[in-house]
Order: structure tokens, then sequence, then C-alpha cells
């Protein structure tokens, strides 16, 4: 406890730089996810099947993205893109191009997920293309896409501290020093702020979500009583 | 020379392909350390997530537990046990097998769960007992969902036991590691090189895989196309629980 009394500037700061680096890779990822995987869903109900096809190659191929192993691309990164290794910019591409891959699914997934006929009866009301994607399919797309981006937001924090590895400063460096200097206190800080920026993280997701969708949570009332 | 005919030069290099340093002997060490891992949280995962898939009880619990251990970082978990038990393979594959235990747990437990009830009832009544019922219809009905768990956890580890080299474990991750404190960039890029092809590699053998499974557990869906109706659907199954467990991570 001392030591975390005695460090808390270098506490804090790294704890600050975890905070705006996942952040801004999860924001990132989510809206690149959100235009790609919107466009893949409009691609599939395509008529020619070539386009059709052309989604199914766009969907996998971003899944694919999340197979590369983590600490592989965190070192190859820094020599394609001529950055320098200790630049946290290399570890930010790497944490959008991995939160991209896992959220382009669950944007497809969300929007398959609204029902045809609210989708049809919309159209028949009159609904132009735009009216359509911001008043009825992103309103019920969006507490799926929620879902995904929650599980997103946690992997992220949790793997930006492997960034610590190739000497990027995070949260994650408290595992490194403290296990170089044999001193397991600073190792359990570690985890234990990586966990509550996890949990915070969720947090205000949760609570944007029910500022957004009000509606969700009368729907869960009304499900539950 | 450039970093590339560098690296490739590192590749080409006599000593990557002999002796207990080689590319061919990492391999073998890294696939080594996921095996085991996998094994050793398969003796959990398996029998809890059947438990719990088969009766419905402790899902919360289990759902809790599988999405808090997402946030436990894995270097974290490392650099702690080794601290506390001692460096080494066995401390590297320990961790591991915790990392993936949510992820065979998650496919094992929604597999089940996703099971048609009908389908179990109707075992039931015909007089199957409880472990015929979990053995013939509820585990092959589960497989690709299984498979899909199997899946995601083998590449979570193969990725991840790159990092165990920070505590001295063998496996690929030593290019990458020891290239990194050499300042050796052609080594930390011809190790990269390999756990990257590597894990594309398993990747796509689960793919076949996973069809095999899907023909296991719909075999009607892929002999008789039109009698398609009649037998479950793969694909409402498999949709439901992609959202209740996702692919999850490498970390």
């Amino acid at each position: 406890m001392n030591w975390v009394v005695a460090n808390a500037d270098r506490l804090g700061d790294l704890l600050w730089q975890h905070t705006w680096i996942s952040a801004i890779a999860i924001g990132l990822g989510f809206v690149l996810a959100l235009v790609v995987g919107w466009s893949a869903y409009i691609l599939r109900s395509s008529h020619r099947k070539a386009v059709r096809q052309l989604s199914g190659v766009i969907i996998s191929a971003s899944s694919l993205l999340y197979t590369v192993p983590s600490l592989p691309l965190f070192v190859i990164l820094p020599t394609i893109l001529g950055l320098g290794w200790l630049n946290p910019l290399n570890v930010l591409i790497a944490l959008v191009i991995y939160a991209f891959a896992l959220m382009v699914r669950g944007v497809v997934d969300a929007l398959h997920a609204v029902p045809d006929t609210v989708r049809d009866s919309s159209i028949a009301c009159g609904f132009n293309k735009l009216q359509l994607g911001l008043y009825v399919m992103l309103p019920l797309a969006a507490p799926v896409m929620l879902a995904t981006l929650r599980v997103v937001s946690v992997s992220t924090v949790s793997l930006l501290s492997i960034g610590a590895l190739i000497g990027v400063e995070n949260l994650g460096s408290l595992f490194t020093n403290g296990f170089n200097r044999n001193f397991p206190t600073e190792i359990i800080t570690g985890v234990v702020l990586t966990i509550a920026l996890a949990l915070l993280f969720d947090l205000v997701l949760l609570m944007a979500g029910r500022v957004l969708m009000p509606w969700q949570s009368a729907l869960r009332a009304a499900g539950e009583s | 020379m450039s970093l590339l005919q560098e690296t490739l030069a590192w590749f080409s290099d006599p000593a990557q392909w002999s002796g207990p340093t080689s590319i061919p002997w990492r391999i073998v060490e890294h696939i080594g350390y996921t095996f085991f891992a996998i094994v050793a949280a398969a003796v959990v995962a398996i029998p809890a997530g059947i438990y719990i898939g088969h009766t419905g009880r402790w899902r919360k619990l289990a759902v809790l537990s599988t999405g808090s251990l997402r946030a436990l970082p894995f270097l974290g978990l490392l650099t702690l046990l080794a601290l506390w038990l001692g460096i080494g393979p066995l401390i590297s594959i320990i961790a591991l097998a915790i990392l993936c235990i949510p992820q065979l747990l998650a496919g094992m437990y929604s597999g089940i769960d996703a099971v048609d009830p009908h389908a179990v009832d109707a075992s039931r009544a015909m007089g199957m007992t409880e472990t015929q019922i979990i053995l013939r219809v509820e585990l092959p009905l589960a497989m690709p969902v299984i498979l899909g768990g199997l899946r995601s956890a083998v590449l979570q580890v193969t990725a991840t036991a790159t990092v165990a080299a920070f505590i001295g474990a063998g496996g690929l991750g030593r290019y990458i590691i020891d290239g990194l404190a050499l300042r050796d960039t052609p080594r930390v890029l011809g190790g990269a090189l390999v756990v990257v092809l590597l894990a594309l590699l398993l990747d796509g053998l689960f793919a076949l895989a996973q069809r095999f499974g899907a023909r296991l557990a719909y075999p009607a869906a892929h002999t008789a196309p039109a009698v398609n109706v009649l037998a479950p659907s793969p694909s409402p199954n498999s949709r439901r629980t992609t959202h209740d467990q996702p692919p999850t991570h490498n970390s």
C-alpha cells in the first residue's frame, strides 16, 4: 500500500496512457466496423450473386485479421509503418485492427437480427433509405452491437498490456517491471488497475446504452414483471 | 541490406534449421505448450460445461466468471504466477490453461444450451438415460458450437504462448522476446512471421473440423437438403450463440 501511495504519480501516468490508447482504439474500431459491417450488410441483400459473395469475403477477411496473434502484430507493425519501436501509435493501430475485426461480425449480425417484417413495413410506410437506417435499423440493432462492443472493450483494455513487452508504456509496464524487480505488489497493483479500468469502460458503455436506448430498460422491466 | 532481406537471411541461416533453438523445434515446443494448456483447461471445462449446459444450474455464475476472467490481463497473471511459483514451461502452461478456460466453458454450455429442448424431451420419453442423452443427443448436436469454442481457445493460446517466453519458457515467442532484448530485428520479425503462419494454419484446420462437426450434428442438412425444413436448422442456433459467446481474445 505504501508503495502505491509513494508511486501515485507514475501509476496515474500509466493509467492515463492506458485509458487514452484503449478508448481511441475502441472508438475507432467501432466506427470502422460500423461503416464496413453496414456496407457488407447492404451488399449481402444485392440481387447480384457476385456482390453478395463480395460481402461474404469482406466479413471473412475482417474476421481473419483477428487470427493474427497480438505480440507478433505489435512487432511487425513498427516495421511496416516505420514509426519507430517505442511509438504508442503502433500499439494503437494494432488494437484498432483487433477491435475492428471483432466488431464487424457483431455489426452484421445485429443488422440481420432486425426482423425483415419491420424493415419491409417501414419501407412500405414510405421511409427513405436514410430514415430507414437512422430511425429503424440503427435503434433496433444497437442493443446487439452494444453487447459485442462490451466484449471488444474488455479485451482491448486487457490486450494493451502486452504492448509493454515491446516497450510501450501502459499499465502492462507494471507487470514487466514488477517481474524484473521480483516485486509482486507492483504486478498486483497493475492487475487491479487493469481490471478496474475494464470495469469502468464497461460501466460507461452500459450507461451510454441506457441514455441512448431508454426504451431498453422499459422493455426489460416489462419482460420481468 | 533491407530489413526484408535481413529477415530472409535469418530464415536461411542453417542455425535456424537444426538443434534445440531451431525453428522446427520451437514450433514443436509451441504446439506442445498449446496442447497441454488446452488439455488442462478441458479437464476443468468439459465436465463443468456439461453439468451447466445439461442442468441449467449455475449458468449465471458461469457467464459472470467467464466475463470477468476475460478482463484479467494475461501478462499480469503470468508474471505473478512466475514470481510465486517459479519460472519455466509448467507455469506458462498453467497460466495459458487459466486463460482459455472461459472460451472452452462458454462453448460447452452455450452449445448444449442451444440444443432443441424438444429433442432432449423426446429422447427422455423414449427411455434414454441422462448419460445417454448427454452422450448421444446433446453433445453431437452441440458439436459445432463446442468446436467453435475450442477453435477460439486454441487460437488464443497459440497467440498468447508467445508472451510466455517473457518468463523464460520456450516456443516461438523466444525469437521475439530475445530479439527485442538483443535489438535483433530480423530475429523478431522472423519469429513473428512463423507465429502468424502457425495461427493461420491452425485456424484453417479448425475451419475444416467445424464443417465436419456440423455434418455430425445435422447429417440430414447435408445428405438431403430438400428436407432441411424438418431438421432443426443450424443457423438460428448458431446465431443465438454468437451473441452469447463472441469470439475472444488473444491477450
